[in-house]
């Protein structure tokens, strides 16, 4: 990678420690992914702010590098593990609550807008086509290469700090117009918001860079939100092109059998101790829908559903988390049931979702069972 | 030996996985254990090992684990993959771990167990008898 005379002297480390920590993080970034400059870039959306996924090492790290590092663009934040609102509810410890505070401390002291959504291309502002960002969430990332008509990388947590510090990421393959070798024939008829999720993470299996997706029809926020949350488990795929492709492409099915298998995968139980809706976190016309489903209805279990704190301040003007939590709804702003450290197998065997991504997460991460299902057969089975 | 994304130089026990490896979730950060049933080295520590896979996958928030495991003297002491990911790569920046991609051809021929050395000054990567 070509280094500018200024890029060269930040990275020997004559503008300080941090900017030299962050030079070589796009350094390895730049080199990883083929760049062959860093370009200037307008927004930076970071992961790892969860208490519950970067321990005490992210909490010392942030601790230590916001004494100097401060970020020089637009740079909004992933959940943290809990909202401060309703924390006392649950049994989390105290040390956590204090080291999730510090994590927010640092990331406000570096100049990060707090928004602690893992949504941003729902709740900000989108700016103009072709626009560079650096995106780290990984369903945001994918949501904004596929449907925002913004360019990023699939960040790291690393590379999409050390951009926010610089203002430039590495001019990767993503960022450019690229043509992927694999078309996703999706072939399951009457898909729900489950199906996507299911048909992502199989995207996200046997895509490298980006895939072609063809027959996927008309599709609502919730759907595509699962797709970009279920591409974003899987792999390092970060672009859904849409459409079939030029005639050299390889040519996958997604169909019953596919599907039928990553359900196998992921779906453990036949039935949940508690439903969580969210991850990614639900925009504002998905809380509406939520409401309009649950009226005159209550939920049998603990619903836990999780927003950003914008979606709940628009949500309470408009009456509907009242609503909500008529219906039996807990209301989490700030985190997500990905990660999440408040859901624990010593109380919960098994969590009812229809989200594949938060799916792949309670499984591996959390421990517990997981049951799918689509919201309205949630709603369905799990109201009265 | 394809690309040097971290320099370095040791010497250890390779231990090689033909999935792609999920640091997020699937590694313990406190004692680098592999907790994914479904992964061929399930219960395995990566501990100052020549980890060998075939790249990484997942969650970005990966790069933070890898820097965990480093925090806490678990981490292998090099990565050799076949493909870097940017959670790998900016893991192993941070935590200065060495860090390398190689051929297919060269991916094949390491077998787990064997003892190696990795020099990336010159661009040396060894099997000892």
């Amino acid at each position: 990678m070509e280094l500018t005379r200024e890029e060269e002297s930040a990275l020997k480390g004559e503008q300080g420690e941090t900017m030299q920590m962050a030079y070589r993080i796009l350094v390895a970034t730049g080199e990883a992914t083929d760049a062959e400059k860093l370009i200037p870039i307008e927004w930076a959306h970071l992961s790892g702010v969860n208490y519950n996924t970067i321990g005490d090492a992210g909490e010392e790290l942030l601790s230590s590098i916001s004494k100097d590092a401060r970020v020089t663009v637009k740079t909004t934040l992933n959940p943290m593990g809990f909202d401060i609102d309703n924390v006392s509810n649950y049994n989390l410890d105290e040390n956590f609550i204090s080291k999730q505070l510090s994590i927010r401390n640092s990331y406000e002291t570096m100049g990060v807008i707090p928004s602690f959504s893992c949504i941003p291309y729902e709740i900000f502002d989108i700016p103009k086509n072709g626009t560079q960002v650096a995106f780290a969430e990984s369903n945001a990332a994918i949501h904004a290469n596929s449907y925002d008509n913004l360019k990023t990388n699939k960040e790291s947590a690393f590379s999409a700090l050390a951009s926010a510090i610089i203002g430039k990421s590495p001019y990767s393959s993503l960022r450019k117009e690229d043509t992927p070798n694999i078309t996703i024939q999706m072939k399951v008829k009457n898909p729900n918001e489950l199906t996507y999720g299911m048909l992502g993470f199989y995207a996200g299996k046997i895509g490298d860079t980006s895939v072609n997706i063809s027959g996927l029809g008309e599709m609502d926020q919730r759907q595509c939100k699962a797709m970009c949350g279920g591409m974003g488990t899987s792999g390092t795929c970060a672009k859904f092109n849409f459409g079939e492709g030029d005639s050299n492409t390889e040519k996958i099915d997604f169909d019953e059998k596919e599907m039928q298998n990553v359900h196998d995968e992921l779906n453990t139980s036949e039935k949940g101790d508690l439903i969580t809706l969210g991850s990614p976190q639900l925009g504002l016309d998905e809380i509406s829908d939520l409401t309009t489903k649950l009226k005159g209805r209550s939920f049998q279990k603990r619903c836990m559903v999780f927003l950003p704190r914008t979606v709940k301040e628009q949500a309470q003007k408009i009456g509907y988390i009242t609503e909500l939590e008529r219906a039996g709804c807990e209301i989490l702003a700030d985190c997500c049931t990905c990660l999440t450290p408040l859901i624990s197998k010593d109380d919960v065997d098994a969590v009812t979702t229809n989200s594949i991504k938060g799916a792949f997460y309670l499984k591996n991460s959390n421990g517990v069972d997981v049951n799918l299902k689509s919201l309205t057969q949630i709603v369905e089975d799990e109201t009265r | 030996m394809n690309k040097i994304l971290v320099s370095g130089k040791v010497e250890g026990i390779v231990l090689k996985s033909n999935d792609p490896i999920n640091f997020l979730g699937t590694v313990d950060k406190k004692t680098g254990v592999i907790s994914d049933k479904n992964h061929p080295l399930f219960e395995k520590p990566i501990k100052d090992t020549i980890l060998v896979f075939p790249s990484g996958v997942g969650s970005s928030v990966g790069a933070y684990t890898i820097y965990s495991i480093k925090s806490n003297n678990a981490a292998p002491l090099a990565m050799i993959c076949k493909k870097v990911d940017l959670t790998v790569a900016t893991g192993c920046a941070l935590a200065n771990i060495p860090l390398i991609t190689i051929s297919d051809e060269e991916f094949l021929s390491i077998k787990n167990g064997i003892k190696m050395s990795l020099d990336t000054d010159s661009s040396t990567l060894s099997v000892h008898q």
